[in-house]
């Protein structure tokens, strides 16, 4: 089996049609769907947010089997990973895609049942991101235009207020359990 | 009904496709759609009724399509043919139109006193039921039995044989000859009757076609004229005068043109038998090249074997999509890529994936996959068409494609073989696991 890090790459992985997109339709739902999972769980396991068509996503070639996916296949997998709602163009010309490996209401759950596990009641953005309490956790590393639509979403039920903090550059959030 | 009945005729073989089985240097001399043979003095001779009459230099051919059976009347018991006898022998042209279901003694007969084994002199009339320039057909009779081909095949084998062993030349076979051969006088002798009788030919031929281009012109202004009332009158079929639509398509193209009125491209005589006798030939070279061959393949292989008659592209297709109507072994078959291929009816594209998808299985295919030529190479058929077979394969989902800078492959399709709620499971048989041995043991 194959690691890339500590990630497990599935056998199928050294299947060389997996690499070129199948015009049969039945076929290609079936690959479709291979990669979409394959995608969120490698992102997830890299704690990687953005993917960009034009440089290279190790994901998406195998040197083993010296195959790689072509343009029009990354971003038929990643439309389809946009339709489902698991990730969202960044650009007009769909060239960076950002991956949703939680949606946005998941990282809010994830956010308050962390505040009220660890008895959060004031943090920074920046803390949550890099801080200590953080470490090992999800939140670790989160890209921080996704923190702050978790957040939002978590003020708009009224369980967060956002508030600009004492330095000028970062923010600070006040959660109501 | 079939010919059965009429046992006091030898019995002619027809192929599968219904052209009739001639024997070596018989040749076809002239076609008649649709006529019966009544014989005329003898009530326990059974007629024969809607037959195809083939005219060849050794017999006349009834044969019946719908039950592919025929007989046939030598031309030499054949002692006197009488010339055509029609009602309306004064205005030719008012037969012409006459209704096709009238009785027959509208149609042209032509009366044959013949003689047949043991020795019983019979008459019998031929019946021309069919629209068609009777005169030409008794003129070809004529010719055929004055040329007397039959004995010339059975006078070639001795004098072959004899010609052999004087002076070592090959006997000759399409020779209308007399006179044994023997010596170099022989030879020439044999030449100067060849080219007498290719002058007789040619002079008989130009005597026709003066006939008829003193008609041409009235014949042209006619077809114009029905042409034109045919147009008009299109929904009008119970319009006995002008015959059916059929016939008349028929007339207008013995007469030179081809006026489509409608779509329908079946129904002149020549496009049938050009179809039956494609059905026939073709049989052969597609069941060994695997059941399958391209129609280009097939186009230049017919026309190699005609020798000097070739057919236009069109004409093959016109004829393979005649293949419809009939009962033949063939058909015509056309590819999503636009490729058409001739194949057997017996050719089933189960058995076609079946193996490919056993090759597919193999160890190396495993690896490697299979490209066109290697399959080509094991179902044993040309490899244009053996892409034809993976793609189909593919289409049904049996194969995945692969393609790359190594050029186009393809392989199992192992996408059905996975769980896409457990896409790390090994299955500990099957061809994914086959799969999984094969190709972790490369990497």
């Amino acid at each position: 089996m194959q690691r890339q890090g500590d990630f497990k790459l599935p056998p199928f992985f050294n299947y060389p049609p997996y690499f070129t997109l199948q015009p049969v339709r039945e076929t290609r739902e079936k690959q479709v769907q291979l990669w979409k999972d394959l995608i969120l769980d490698y992102c997830k396991s890299h704690k990687m947010y953005i993917i960009s068509l034009e440089e290279d996503f190790p994901l998406f070639s195998n040197p083993n089997i010296e195959r790689s996916l072509s343009y029009e296949a990354k971003e038929v997998f990643l439309a389809a990973l946009v339709s489902e709602g698991r990730a969202e163009w960044i650009d007009k010309s769909h060239k960076k895609c950002l991956i949703l490996w939680l949606r946005i209401q998941d990282w809010a759950n994830y956010i308050l049942d962390f505040v009220r596990e660890n008895g959060l009641e004031v943090t920074t953005i920046e803390d949550i991101r890099s801080g200590i309490e953080t470490h090992g956790t999800e939140l670790a590393g989160i890209d921080r235009g996704v923190l702050m639509r978790a957040l939002k979403l978590l003020e708009q039920k009224g369980k967060a207020t956002i508030f600009k903090g004492t330095s000028a550059d970062d923010e600070g959030v006040k959660f109501s359990a | 009904m079939s010919v059965a009945a009429a046992d006091w005729l030898p019995s002619a073989t027809v192929t599968a496709s219904g052209r009739p089985v001639l024997s070596a240097g018989e040749i076809e001399r002239h076609l008649l759609p649709l006529a019966d043979l009544e014989p005329e003095e003898n009530p326990r001779l059974a007629p024969l009724r809607g037959c195809l009459l083939a005219l060849t230099s050794h017999r006349l051919i009834f044969l019946h399509e719908p039950s592919l059976s025929a007989r046939a009347l030598p031309l030499a018991s054949i002692v006197h043919p009488y010339p055509p006898h029609r009602k309306n022998s004064h205005n030719p042209l008012r037969s012409l139109f006459s209704s096709s279901s009238s009785s027959s003694s509208h149609h042209p007969r032509i009366r044959l006193q013949i003689s047949l084994p043991p020795s019983r002199s019979e008459v019998v009339a031929v019946v021309v039921t069919c629209k068609a320039d009777v005169d030409v057909f008794y003129g070809r009779l004529v010719e055929a039995i004055r040329a007397r081909a039959w004995e010339v095949a059975a006078a070639a084998v001795p004098a072959g044989g004899g010609a052999s062993v004087a002076e070592g030349a090959p006997p000759r076979e399409d020779l209308a000859i007399r006179m044994p051969v023997v010596g170099v006088s022989g030879i020439l002798r044999k030449e100067q009757e060849t080219w007498e009788s290719a002058g007789q030919n040619l002079q008989d031929a130009f005597q026709d076609l003066n006939a008829l281009m003193s008609k041409a012109k009235e014949m042209m202004e006619l077809a114009e004229k029905m042409r034109q009332k045919l147009l008009t009158n299109q929904s009008n079929s119970g319009d006995e005068e002008m015959g059916s639509k059929q016939d008349m398509q028929d007339l207008l193209l013995s007469v030179g043109i081809v006026s489509p009125v409608t779509k329908e491209t079946a129904g002149a005589l020549y496009h049938q038998q050009l179809s039956r006798q494609l059905a026939d030939f073709v049989r052969v070279p597609v069941e060994r090249a695997g059941g399958m061959m391209a129609l280009v393949d097939v186009y230049c292989l017919f026309n190699r074997a005609r020798g000097t008659e070739l057919i236009s592209p069109e004409d093959l297709l016109q004829a393979c999509s005649l293949w419809d109507k009939f009962d033949v072994p063939v058909m015509l078959r056309k590819f999503d890529s636009g490729v058409k291929v001739i194949q057997t009816k017996t050719h089933s594209d189960d058995e076609v994936f079946a193996r490919i998808s056993s090759l597919a299985q193999k160890p190396d295919a495993l690896k490697k996959g299979i490209s066109p030529t290697d399959a080509a190479f094991t179902l044993g058929i040309a490899p244009a068409l053996a892409k034809e077979h993976l793609l189909n394969a593919e289409n049904k989902g049996l194969l995945c494609r692969d393609v790359s800078p190594d050029g186009f492959r393809f392989y199992i399709n192992l996408f059905n073989e996975i769980d896409p709620q457990n896409i790390y499971l090994t299955k500990t048989h099957g061809v994914y696991h086959t799969w999984i041995s094969v190709a972790t043991a490369a990497h």
